[in-house]
């Protein structure tokens, strides 16, 4: 069956792209002064927050940001769960919250995020019961076995690795199932340089080939078996691994610094999601348009904490990735 | 009536219906591209509305076409009485206005909602953008061409 249309849509889209941040943009940003300056900046390229806002809080722009790009996409489409599986992380990332929060057996402040599939209160309520199944199949046998085996273990390092794995396998799974290219690349990517980033963390820490079984998510780019037997010999074996597969370029990056890795799986995604540009009518350009905002967005939160941390410019600018215009 | 006559109408009809069709469905396509940019900057409405109406040409031609077929066949005044061999020698002569109308719209609208696009994110590029969707119409008019010089060929036949 075809792809559906998206003519209109796209053509909103691309007049909206006119607005992302470009580089020129972002490092104007990291050379001023404050984070004051930033938000004065961020206002005048229409980045104006909450209208009953008193005063401009940068996080809650943030979000504020984020909530209105899912707000204006998903008002172009007809089905309000198309673009479902790139909200996962934020279901997988609250239902962790939730596990430590009964496991501690009191509560802990913002350590929930808005803005996925499933309310948080909903999770929260879930797993302080210990009944699951008001949850998704999925997020229902994860929340189970990462509550038992952290009352059982009492390691919340499992615990991550058992909701981790099934984040990962759920976003593979849901963007297998759809029908643009695009979302089914992003799922890919997303599960392939997961998969890298705990293979080469698990190699530094000396983590046994059982780990790695139980942490890597399956996905085609990667034999993850390999991986894992490369992984638990080390992180050279996982650079020589590396060279034989789609991911050669980004052995540079690992052996250079993690944030260089991190910066290079930003800007690989970004690469991934740039022939958008070229598709008039398919579902693409608006998914493009999703993940090039979270990219912007996460770039600016990273100006605006270094700023606030006093970090040198130039560690801020090795942080950020490329954008999407 | 003779079948030849019901064959030349038929050309003419079609003529006119699937080059109409195609121009429908492509001004239609390029005008949904065309509401998506105005939702955003209005003030690119001349430029997408000219955008919009080039895949509306095939329509015009279907017509001339069938026009000039009614015209020769004398369905429009006159004797309508003509042969089997004549009358299909018509419907022949409009078919590539027909066919290639109803393609050269649709395709020709794909290319115009790209151009809205870029119009969309470089409006200073409008001159550009208007050759792209052009270019598909030199195949519309080679068809109305040929359909043309079909028409007055069969008609000056005996």
């Amino acid at each position: 069956m075809s792809e559906k249309q998206y003519t209109y849509a796209v053509a909103r889209i691309r007049a909206k792209e006119l607005s992302l941040l470009n580089d020129a943009f972002l490092e104007q940003l990291i050379a001023a002064k404050s984070v004051s300056e930033d938000m004065a900046l961020l206002s005048e390229k229409g980045w104006k927050g909450r209208e009953n806002a008193d005063k401009q809080d940068p996080l809650d722009l943030l979000s504020y940001e984020e909530e209105k790009t899912y707000d204006t996409v998903l008002s172009m489409v007809d089905d309000p769960h198309a673009f479902d599986v790139f909200l996962l992380k934020k279901d997988f990332h609250n239902l962790k919250a939730a596990v430590k929060e009964t496991y501690a057996g009191k509560a802990f402040a913002d350590i929930y995020v808005e803005g996925g599939t499933i309310e948080p209160e909903q999770i929260k309520e879930a797993a302080k019961s210990g009944d699951f199944s008001t949850l998704p199949d999925s997020m229902k046998e994860a929340g189970k076995k990462a509550l038992d085996t952290l009352l059982h273990y009492h390691d919340g390092q499992l615990c991550d690795i058992i909701i981790d794995r099934a984040c990962l396998d759920e976003i593979k799974k849901a963007s297998d199932k759809n029908k643009n290219d695009l979302i089914k690349r992003y799922g890919e990517l997303t599960v392939a340089l997961a998969d890298i980033k705990t293979a080469v963390r698990g190699a530094k820490a000396r983590k046994d080939i059982a780990f790695f079984k139980e942490a890597l998510a399956e996905c085609d780019t990667l034999d993850v078996t390999r991986l894992g037997e490369a992984a638990s010999l080390g992180t050279d074996d996982i650079y020589d691994y590396l060279e034989n597969t789609k991911y050669k370029d980004a052995v540079e990056a690992l052996r250079k610094s993690f944030f260089a890795f991190e910066k290079w799986c930003n800007d690989a995604l970004m690469d991934s999601i740039r022939p958008e540009k070229a598709h008039p009518f398919t579902i693409g350009p608006l998914a493009a348009y999703i993940l090039a905002r979270e990219s912007e967005i996460s770039s600016v939160r990273m100006i605006l904490t270094g700023k606030e941390n006093d970090l040198p410019d130039q560690m801020i600018r090795e942080r950020i990735s490329r954008t999407y215009v | 009536m003779s079948m030849g006559t019901v064959w030349a109408l038929l050309g003419a009809a079609l003529s006119a219906l699937l080059a109409g069709a195609g121009s429908a469905i492509g001004v239609g396509k390029a005008g949904q591209a065309a509401a998506g940019v105005v939702t955003e900057d209005p003030s690119l409405f001349s430029k997408v509305l000219i955008l919009q109406l080039l895949p509306g040409t095939q329509g015009i031609y279907g017509l001339l076409i069938a026009f000039i077929t009614l015209t020769n066949i004398g369905i429009m005044g006159g004797s309508a009485d003509m042969s089997l061999h004549k009358g299909l020698l018509y419907f022949a002569a409009c078919l590539p206005m027909a066919v290639v109308g109803l393609i050269s719209a649709i395709c020709q609208a794909n290319a115009a909602v790209s151009a809205i696009g870029l119009v969309a994110k470089k409006p200073d590029q409008f001159g550009k953008a208007m050759i792209f969707p052009a270019m598909v119409e030199t195949y519309a008019i080679l068809a109305l061409l040929v359909s043309i010089l079909s028409i007055f060929g069969v008609s000056a036949l005996a």
